[in-house]
């Protein structure tokens, strides 16, 4: 268990060794305020819907799901595409109006990042890679959790280096997203030598 | 004429991928062979020129409170589709590409020209556009994906072209093309040669750098 929370933030890290949520990470890592702010949201959106989702795919759409109703050898497991991105979209928004509601002090901090959410591909990605390697529900617990810090572990990384390049003189060409890649493949170069560990 | 120009300045001058910063999630992983890079682009420009198609002509009956969740319910309806198929003649393919057939639908691509052109243009339109920015990602990939099947393991869409040591043959392939940071690198890379042929899409630089004698380092 320990194993898969420390694999999931350093070597199997969502976005340096899977790509997931590269556009939104390359978008909001100018600053780090801004960065951080998205971090938390990620984790805490990711730790939410990863285990709600894997009740919705066992419970609901695995082969014979329905027996207890009667209808046995229905496998709806085709729809789970449609059903996680509707969770997450649905998650978001109530996230969004429990936040407004209770905590508004937060809500100010995470509002605007909240909405970009939706359309990340690490949290999609998470609950993608907990149906395909069937982990169950402890498992997804952890797996959200220690996906979305390592999300948010590596963006603020690269806002951190970013923030110091501004100073940088960079050729023109590169200047901006191009240097962005190249400080990225860096990053993924130095989280590659986790790959081995195991506890 | 004009309505072609829809058709190739994403091929480079208004590349999705390059310049918009769009789709890059699937764009790095798919790319370690030439055959799933194919694959991927393939789906990705059926699923985006339907999807355009099919929200540029319901245009105008959308309302704009509920707009997001009707284009991802739409593009996840024709992912469903295109992964199903995938998985029913290219199984293996399926397996390799593992979940990011269906990371389409989050690919902010899609949905971005979804709300950024389909949802203002008309059908026809609408359709060239979608061709002509799945063709720049498809272009963007196939070129990744043939630096690095290539130098990763020597061989070309499972062919071999330059003969491996363990073959018996010369060459040592790079085993770091086959990894994720190469991806990055690469990309990186390509972006920096085209700023060089088109100046005009240099980013200006956010702070001017000068010598200050008495000014401490930040």
């Amino acid at each position: 268990m320990i194993d898969l929370f420390v694999r999931s933030i350093f070597a199997d890290n969502l976005i340096l060794s899977f790509f997931l949520g590269v556009c939104t990470f390359l978008a909001v890592s100018k600053r780090l305020d801004t960065a951080v702010g998205l971090g938390i949201a990620v984790i805490v959106v990711q730790t939410i819907t990863v285990p709600l989702n894997y009740l919705i795919l066992s419970r609901l759409l695995a082969p014979n799901a329905w027996d207890w109703l009667g209808l046995g050898g229905v496998d709806l497991t085709f729809l789970s595409l449609i059903a996680f991105i509707g969770v997450i979209a649905a998650v978001v928004q109530i996230l969004e109006m429990v936040l407004d509601r209770f905590v508004p002090a937060l809500y100010r901090a995470l509002g605007i990042f909240l909405p970009l959410i939706t359309v990340n591909c690490a949290i999609l990605g998470g609950s993608l890679f907990m149906a395909q390697r069937d982990y169950d529900f402890a498992e997804s617990v952890v797996f959200g959790l220690g996906g979305g810090i390592g999300w948010a572990l590596a963006i603020m990384g690269l806002a951190a280096i970013r923030e110091r390049l501004n100073y940088a003189d960079i050729p023109a060409g590169l200047r901006g997203l191009g240097m962005a890649f190249i400080v990225t493949g860096l990053m993924s170069m130095g989280f590659t030598a986790f790959s081995g560990v195991q506890l | 004429m004009k309505r072609l120009q829809h058709l190739y300045t994403p091929l480079i001058d208004n590349n999705p991928v390059t310049l918009q910063i769009l789709g890059i999630c699937s764009a790095l992983a798919v790319t370690t062979s030439m055959t799933t890079a194919l694959v991927m682009s393939l789906a990705l420009i059926v699923v985006l020129v339907a999807s355009s198609m099919i929200i540029s002509a319901i245009r105008h009956h959308i309302p704009t409170s509920i707009r997001l969740i009707l284009q991802i319910t739409i593009i996840a309806s024709l992912v469903i589709v295109a992964d199903q198929v995938i998985q029913a003649f290219a199984f293996d393919i399926s397996q390799r590409l593992s979940i990011f057939v269906g990371l389409i639908v989050t690919n902010c691509l899609v949905l971005g020209r979804a709300e950024a052109f389909a949802m203002r243009n008309p059908v026809g339109l609408s359709a060239l556009d979608a061709l002509g920015n799945g063709l720049g990602y498809g272009l963007v990939l196939l070129l990744i994906g043939f630096v690095r099947e290539l130098f990763g393991a020597g061989t070309l869409f499972g062919q071999t072209v330059f003969p491996t040591i363990h073959d018996g043959g010369w060459f040592t392939p790079l085993n770091l093309m086959l990894l994720a940071p190469s991806a990055f690198f690469l990309l990186g890379l390509l972006i920096w040669a085209i700023r060089s042929v088109r100046p005009a899409q240099i980013e200006p630089a956010d702070y001017e750098i000068s010598i200050e004698p008495n000014r401490r380092a930040p």
